[in-house]
């Protein structure tokens, strides 16, 4: 038994009212984020987080047709680069590439 | 429903936890050897883990009636550290023989260092000296794609390793591509953080098929959930996809890539399962 390769065996009404609510709450959740952090102590400039800075990219994502937006979302969010680091910086990873890291 | 846990940690987990993968189908689980969460100071204290890996764990799985497997390495998050991993390699050897021992793993690396992929490459070199499959762990967040490429560009310049006993776990949309063309089986891995949500994962399968492709919950000590797989069984149902396919997902996938180790056995099994010739 194989699945008949990119289709989604629901249609498309099915797939929209199956999944609907719970992404519609996801949609709700973005925006309190992002207003939540307009409403920060220090009203610090959301721009100087690389995180953030990411953030505002993929939300451009989102809102653009074309192929897979889940593939060019994740290659948005990863480090480009391709040589080894020459020593550990931490041990975490930290949800996006910092593209100032190089700079410093 | 039956289904074979590919990757959790149990050393981590509580009794609990074994008892509510017994109550939803787990018949047999393949633990890698991983990090505690914090550095370990000796290679006595390594080889301890192994001790667990081997004496201790399969002894409380089998109060469930779950087989119990695993891998046995030096985790990428400590393989920064050349002379400890080196020690750690040199004594790897001696346990290799033990019962429930598939291979060398999670092996891979971390923060993608000079230093982690002398220890990675090391690791590959001790399962091809022994003949043993390999289970691979890929970077986190945005690690991930650069480390599973450079994972993938130097298993491919060792010339006697044969992709099809190696499994590259934790693919996401963006390196699923390159474990699979490249002939290795992947594994996805179901997080409710990072990772891939059960959602994303049946998405996978459907673009990309069913074979030599795993599912697990890769459960820690970090927020993760042993039972991951009967909600990646849900969400195959909620697509409409047929039991067969389930099963195919959850038993059979895993059972094609463990197999190929003479002492991984399928519940019920007297005997070790033949060898299957590698594709
Ligand atoms: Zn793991």
């Amino acid at each position: 038994m194989s699945v008949t390769k990119g289709v989604c065996p629901l249609t498309m009404r099915q797939i929209v009212d199956e999944y609907f609510i719970e992404n519609r709450t996801k949609l709700l959740d973005i925006a309190a984020f992002l207003d939540r952090i307009e409403r920060s102590s220090d009203q610090e400039d959301p721009s100087k987080d690389f995180r953030l800075r990411v953030f505002r990219k993929a939300l451009d994502i989102l809102s653009e047709d074309g192929q897979s937006r889940v593939l060019r979302m994740q290659m948005l969010l990863s480090d480009p680069t391709t040589a080894p680091r020459t020593v550990l910086d931490q041990k975490s990873a930290k949800g996006a590439w910092d593209d100032q890291e190089a700079a410093r | 429903m039956r289904y074979i846990e590919m990757h959790a940690h149990m050393v981590s987990r509580t009794t609990d936890d074994y008892e509510r993968m017994a109550l939803t189908g787990c018949v047999a689980v393949s633990e890698p050897a991983f990090w505690a969460g914090w550095d370990r100071s000796t290679p006595e204290g390594f080889e301890d883990y192994f001790r667990q890996l081997t004496e201790f764990e399969p002894k409380r799985a089998q109060q469930y009636h779950i087989q119990h497997y695993t891998w046995l390495c030096l985790n990428p998050k400590e393989g920064d550290d050349r002379k400890l991993a080196t020690e750690v390699v040199k004594r790897i050897p001696k346990y290799l023989d033990r019962p429930g021992v598939l291979g060398i793993g999670e092996i891979g690396v971390n923060r993608i260092t000079l230093n982690e992929i002398e220890t990675f490459k090391d690791h590959v070199q001790l399962a091809v000296d022994h003949n043993q499959m390999i289970l691979i762990h890929t970077p986190h967040l945005e690690d991930k794609y650069k480390g599973t490429k450079i994972i993938v560009d130097n298993l491919l310049k060792f010339q006697k390793l044969d992709p099809s006993r190696v499994l590259v776990d934790h693919a996401e949309e963006h390196t699923i591509d390159m474990i699979l063309s490249n002939g290795f089986h992947t594994g996805l891995t179901l997080y409710p953080n990072t990772k891939v949500s059960a959602q994303r994962a049946v998405d996978l399968v459907e673009m990309y098929g069913t074979e030599r492709i795993c599912v697990a919950s890769a459960c820690d000590w970090g927020p993760s959930v042993p039972v991951a797989l009967p909600y990646f069984m849900m969400e195959m149902r909620r697509r409409k996809h047929p039991e067969s396919l389930i099963d195919t997902m959850v038993y059979r996938n895993p059972a094609a890539f463990l197999e190929q180790s003479p002492k991984f056995m399928l519940p019920g099994e007297a005997q070790p399962a033949a060898v299957p010739a590698a594709k």
